[in-house]
């Protein structure tokens, strides 16, 4: 019987450092098992046994893809049941959240989004209004269901590696039915840098940047950053929607967020106050952002951004 | 068609915002009307508008659940342009976490439909701003067995079927579900419009029904710190972050940046 479930969707070829952090948090909660949809290469198998996972759960039908979560939540039902897990691990993307809370109303279970810390005895912590508040909360539930948010943890492999026995899980029709489907899907142009919500670092630009990401980009590329914009910036359309942060875009918590020609609205705050180190550059004295910034720069960030860029070239030589 | 809209009352987040009581649930003294709600009433009102408006036999009913003061958030969606309101409310609901809520919310919307014409769509925005957990709108999608289509960034209803464009972490995609279904929408969807006068007038002559855990049929013991499957067991103000060091450019910020970045073991 395994002690806490993981839900891996879809990895690919390699699994995503946020799923070790969950396989990693899963362990200290005892045995694990892995839900696991898509194509399950050898590499792929041989990291999850490296992570300690005792049983990976397959499903039955290969098209879950097609639907928007019902299907999937269904199956995890079923992989629930077949595990006999007490706690579930799924990322904290808006799809993980939403099989979280329908598999909360098909087991009766307690859902928690957005924790960043777990407990032993399934406590998970998170923080609230924009940051303002940290809780712990729990379930009171047998089954315990955790969205976790990434960064949170080092992905630490098991002291000993298991050879993961695999099994296939029988998706109740009913998961089928009542879905939304996917009628057409475009992938979207990928960057080459790291996946904003799980960047160590992030260079966000705002309307200041007046339709040149250029300075934002190349101090990025300076720091191996995520690059990430106020919501004035992706509505002018000068880079996309998704590098959007704040309340209605992506929320980030890195060891440093750089804000570049952003004022710093409530709503843009939202979404990076979690963040360990703030420096933001700005030529106006009274923007907001200084209020929470670590380190403050009022000047030009066309002046600023490349000068700092050319300096950490030279420094690493 | 009949809509409802889920409007929820929440504290403003331009102001500080506290967690109090027993239950550690959030102080809603300061409440407005949840600004991305805003969007699906907009959106709402659009698909009924196109289909002839009220004269044609459309609803939008927007829905809230809450304490006496979140009758404001419906009285507001009715300036706004809702048709009509619900404001669900009963003592016995204080402490309700999201499985809690979409039970209740899902009894009500049952309600709304007794009355021979069943709701269509549920409308809702992509999250609340106070708890933000969008969990609501697959809840309830799951508790009424209605497709959940949620984030859309465009919506088009016809023949009894939606379908809607959204943004999915790698990719776009367009989805397509039957009717009846649950709906979130994201703020790139329209632009909302503003309450006018003659908004304001006339809201003041539109139906708010009030209902109680009686009417829709749900036991005090469901909802509630009683009926949620999740507790807060302890919530602590942050100390709210404070201004570090501020320098004015003088030709050498840059490097003084790489210098604090250094510092902090960030290169
Ligand atoms: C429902 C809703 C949801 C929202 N969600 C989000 C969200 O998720 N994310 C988000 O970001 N916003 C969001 N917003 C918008 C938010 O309220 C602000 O409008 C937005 O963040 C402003 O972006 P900005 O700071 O880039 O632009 P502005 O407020 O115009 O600020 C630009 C700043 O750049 C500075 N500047 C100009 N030129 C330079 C230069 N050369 N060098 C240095 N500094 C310069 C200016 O001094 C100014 O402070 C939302 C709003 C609503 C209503």
């Amino acid at each position: 019987m395994a002690n806490a479930l993981v839900f891996i969707d879809n990895p690919g070829a390699a699994l995503k450092k946020s799923s070790l952090e969950l396989l990693t948090i899963a362990r200290s909660l005892g045995e694990t098992a892995v839900a696991f949809t898509g194509e399950l290469n050898d590499d792929v198998a041989a990291t999850l046994g490296a992570y300690g996972a005792t049983t990976v759960y397959q499903p039955s039908v290969d098209d879950l893809d097609n639907y928007l979560v019902g299907p999937k939540a269904a199956y995890l039902a079923a992989a629930v049941a077949a595990s006999g897990a007490t706690a579930v691990l799924v990322d904290n993307s808006p799809e993980g959240k939403e099989i979280a809370g329908r598999l909360g109303i098909k087991l009766n279970a307690g859902v928690i989004t957005d924790v960043v810390g777990v407990e032993a005895d399934g406590t998970a912590h998170k923080s609230v209004l924009a940051g303002s508040y940290n809780t712990t909360a729990k379930a009171t539930t047998p089954v315990t269901i955790l969205s976790v948010k990434a960064n949170n943890v080092e992905p630490a492999p098991a002291g000993a590696a298991t050879a993961p026995a695999t099994a296939t899980v029988e998706v109740p029709a009913e998961g089928l039915a009542n879905s939304a489907r996917i009628a057409a899907r475009t992938e979207k142009p990928v960057s080459g840098r790291p996946d904003l919500s799980e960047a160590r670092i992030v260079v966000a630009g705002g309307r200041g940047v007046d339709g040149d990401f250029g300075p934002v980009e190349e101090l990025a590329d300076a720091l191996g950053a995520a690059v990430g914009a106020s919501r004035a910036a992706t509505d002018a359309g000068w880079i996309g929607h998704d590098a959007q942060v704040g309340q209605t875009g992506v929320t980030v918590s890195p060891q440093l967020y750089i804000s570049a020609g952003i004022s710093g609205a409530i709503q843009q705050k939202a979404g990076m106050q979690t963040s360990k180190v703030i420096v933001a550059i700005n030529k106006d004295a009274e923007s907001p952002v200084f209020e929470i910034a670590d380190y403050g720069i009022i000047g030009d960030l066309f002046k600023v951004l490349p000068q700092a860029t050319a300096e950490i070239q030279k420094r690493k030589g | 068609m009949k809509i409802v809209v889920l409007v929820k009352h929440v504290p403003d987040a331009q102001f500080d915002r506290h967690i109090t009581g027993p239950g550690n649930t959030t102080d809603r003294d300061e409440s407005i009307l949840s600004e991305l709600d805003e969007y699906a009433l907009e959106a709402a009102l659009q698909l009924a508008e196109e289909r002839g408006g009220p004269k044609a036999g459309n609803e939008v009913i927007a829905l809230s659940m809450g304490p006496s003061g979140a009758v404001n958030a419906v009285k507001k969606s009715l300036q706004i342009g809702a048709y009509s309101g619900v404001h669900l409310s009963d003592d016995a609901l204080a402490g309700s976490d999201a499985a809690a809520t979409s039970l209740a919310l899902a009894a009500a919307i049952r309600h709304i439909s007794a009355d021979g014409r069943p709701v269509d769509l549920v409308l809702t925005g992509m999250a609340s701003t106070d708890g933000e957990t969008s969990l609501i709108p697959a809840q309830l999608a799951e508790r009424l067995q209605f497709p959940q289509v949620t984030f859309a960034s465009s919506l088009e209803v016809s023949g009894g079927q939606i379908s809607a464009r959204r943004d999915a972490g790698a990719f776009s995609e367009t989805v397509e579900a039957q009717l009846p279904a649950v709906v979130s929408v994201t703020d790139q969807i329209n632009e909302p419009r503003y309450p006018n006068f003659k908004g304001i007038l006339a809201a003041k002559k539109k139906k708010i029904a009030a209902l109680s855990l009686a009417d829709i049929g749900v036991d005090a013991s469901q909802v509630g710190l009683a009926g949620s499957w999740t507790v807060v067991e302890s919530a602590e103000a942050r100390p709210p972050r404070t201004a570090g060091t501020i320098i004015t450019d003088d030709g050498d910020a840059g490097i003084k940046l790489v210098d604090f970045l250094a510092a902090q073991k960030l290169l």
